[in-house]
């Protein structure tokens, strides 16, 4: 008896918890959770070969590739960059490199809309990138390339952020030892800290991937949203819904979002990753 | 394998200080490399902006601003943000509380849960609403009543103000909770249960010990809950219907401008949104230097 009080005690002495998480759940579900049933809802009420039929139709499966495709490379574009302005953030002194360090997040705090029309007027044929790259025979806007650039806009902060906190961390006595062992500092970057940031690099491509597949509008000003060549898989969501084909438009979001759970499930591992990784480093 | 066993022969000094850092060639030309990318990508937009903004000068820039579309775009942006905002905030101290400071089966489940709105593309996220609250909707659907009621009322939710805002709620959901709940767990539990075996009561101690503790992180999350409410785009305009004067946020405003070739006017008008994204990168690095002196603070303690 009186180690059951003890016991109900120490876990009781913080108040709330049957308030907050009552609160927490019932407003998740209100918001997130009830909503977002409304598309299996919504995707039950067609047959199968319906569903198929709108999800396999040539302008939803071109908007696939192109989305994957253009996503992918911005995504790897970024890795490459980002592992380099994190490293330069990180282990050099320049002037204002407060200021860098604090503009790198602007992508996050510039509304997609003003990057949209931005991008699309910097690049297009009286821009100011648009006419120095038109004598090279180089189109951007209306075509993947300016997608391409609109979606590593937005992808920028995602390495850089998880790569980095772990560089911060990095112990030098391990680089010290690697190189008083007689490695160069090709080979201290290339066998230790390269596979050392890895997790932290797969984490941001991915999290820069499942942000890009999901982007709208930052990329369809640049676009131009040309059937088959530069829409964009939200921009077919978009269309099928200006038609009032709810439908349609929620068949192809059912695709969307069993890519975005999987990427997020991912994610998540490779956050356990990354994470442990750290820990083992400490210890 | 290499010739670098060399190095064995260098005095002590200079392979110390070769181990942390590269030759000064390889250091500047990744600082170039840095900095030119940065500078194609992050510092032409935002200048361009502005440039492109006043391109026609200050007179034309405020009369833009003094439209009444424009007016009633900064307007719904206001109260979309400051219903959303607000609202996230409870959400987020209510979650992190829960999660932090107890422990309970599924936790790892209802972080994600928590995170799910910013992995759902925000046109599926507007999508959603108009499946559950939009003509022939769930909600008509199951309740004809209420539906009914509604009409009569002449209350609509899809394209209308109430559907902008349930919007903005849905993408910005995370932004708190995702701020405080590392930051509360950092900070365990020990304060909170002395204050409590000393006779404090749970309000006490929420705002006396927990609330100056998450303070930074708090104020940090509705900067950023914030700016995103003010800004986002693809959700809301799914939900809106782009009726001018009425249900246009601002940017929603801004793509009606730039569909109508008044390029000036759009980036007059995005000129505002782009100021306030600076803000907030400013307070941004304001807080992470405040919270950074306080780390320390505690560390020499």
């Amino acid at each position: 008896m009186a180690n059951e009080r003890i016991k109900a005690r120490k876990i009781r002495v913080l108040p709330g918890f049957k308030l907050t998480l009552g609160f927490t759940l019932f407003y998740l579900s209100l918001i997130v959770l009830i909503p977002l049933a409304a598309v299996f809802w919504k995707t039950s009420t067609l047959t199968w070969p319906q569903f198929w039929h709108t999800i396999t139709m040539p302008t939803a499966m071109a908007s696939y590739r192109l989305t994957f495709g253009a996503s992918f490379l911005a995504a790897l574009m970024n890795a490459f960059f980002g592992l380099i302005v994190a490293w330069v953030l990180v282990r050099y002194e320049f002037f204002g490199k407060k200021i860098v360090d604090a503009l790198v997040d602007l992508p996050f705090a510039l509304p997609t809309a003003v990057a949209g029309i931005t991008l699309a007027a910097l690049y297009s044929k009286n821009g100011w990138i648009g006419q120095l790259l038109e004598p090279l025979g180089i189109q951007a806007a209306n075509t993947q390339l300016g997608i391409f650039i609109a979606l590593t806009f937005i992808g920028l902060p995602f390495i850089v952020r998880t790569v980095q906190p772990i560089l911060e961390d990095l112990d030098p006595e391990l680089e010290e030892a690697a190189s008083s062992l007689g490695a160069n500092r090709w080979q201290v970057f290339w066998r230790l800290i390269l596979p050392m940031l890895t997790p932290a690099l797969l984490t941001g491509f991915a999290l820069a991937f499942a942000r890009a597949l999901g982007e709208y509008g930052s990329v369809i000003f640049i676009a131009g949203n040309i059937p088959m060549k530069t829409q964009i898989t939200p921009v077919i969501i978009m269309g099928e819904l200006d038609m009032f084909e709810y439908g349609k438009a929620t068949a192809i979001a059912v695709v969307m979002l069993v890519v975005s759970f999987v990427l997020l499930l991912s994610i998540n591992v490779l956050q356990w990753w990354t994470n442990r990784y750290n820990t083992n480093n400490l210890a | 394998m290499t010739p670098a066993a060399t190095t064995c022969h260098m005095p002590h000094l200079v392979v110390h200080r070769h181990t942390t850092s590269e030759p000064p060639v390889v250091r500047r030309v990744l600082i170039g490399v840095a900095l030119v990318f940065l500078s194609l990508f992050l510092f032409l937009p935002l200048v361009f902006v502005f440039t492109q903004a006043f391109a026609k000068g200050i007179g034309f820039y405020l009369e833009t601003l003094h439209d009444p579309n424009a007016w009633s775009a900064i307007k719904l942006t206001l109260l979309a943000a400051g219903i959303s905002v607000p609202l996230n905030c409870v959400f987020g101290v209510c979650a992190a509380w829960a999660i932090a400071k107890f422990d309970f089966r599924g936790k790892n489940v209802l972080l994600t849960l928590i995170d799910l709105p910013f992995s759902i593309s925000p046109v599926i996220a507007g999508l959603i609403y108009v499946l559950v609250f939009g003509a022939q909707g769930w909600l008509g659907l199951k309740f004809p009543q209420l539906a009914d009621w509604m009409t009569d009322h002449d209350l609509k939710i899809i394209y209308a103000s109430p559907g902008i805002i349930l919007a903005t709620i849905f993408v910005t959901v995370p932004f708190v909770a995702r701020e405080l709940i590392p930051l509360m767990q950092a900070q365990g539990r020990s304060e909170e249960e002395a204050a409590r075996v000393l006779g404090a009561s749970g309000w006490q101690t929420f705002w006396r010990v927990t609330l100056p503790n998450i303070k930074w992180g708090l104020i940090y999350g509705v900067i950023l809950c914030n700016a995103r409410a003010m800004g986002e785009f693809g959700a809301v305009s799914v939900v809106s219907g782009h009726i001018r004067g009425q249900t246009n946020t601002i940017p929603l405003h801004i793509e009606a401008l730039y569909d109508d070739y008044n390029f000036t006017g759009a980036f007059a008008v995005a000129s505002l949104l782009a100021f306030l994204a600076l803000i907030t990168l400013g307070l941004k690095t304001w807080v992470e230097h405040k919270n950074a002196a306080l780390n320390k603070m505690a560390i020499s303690k």
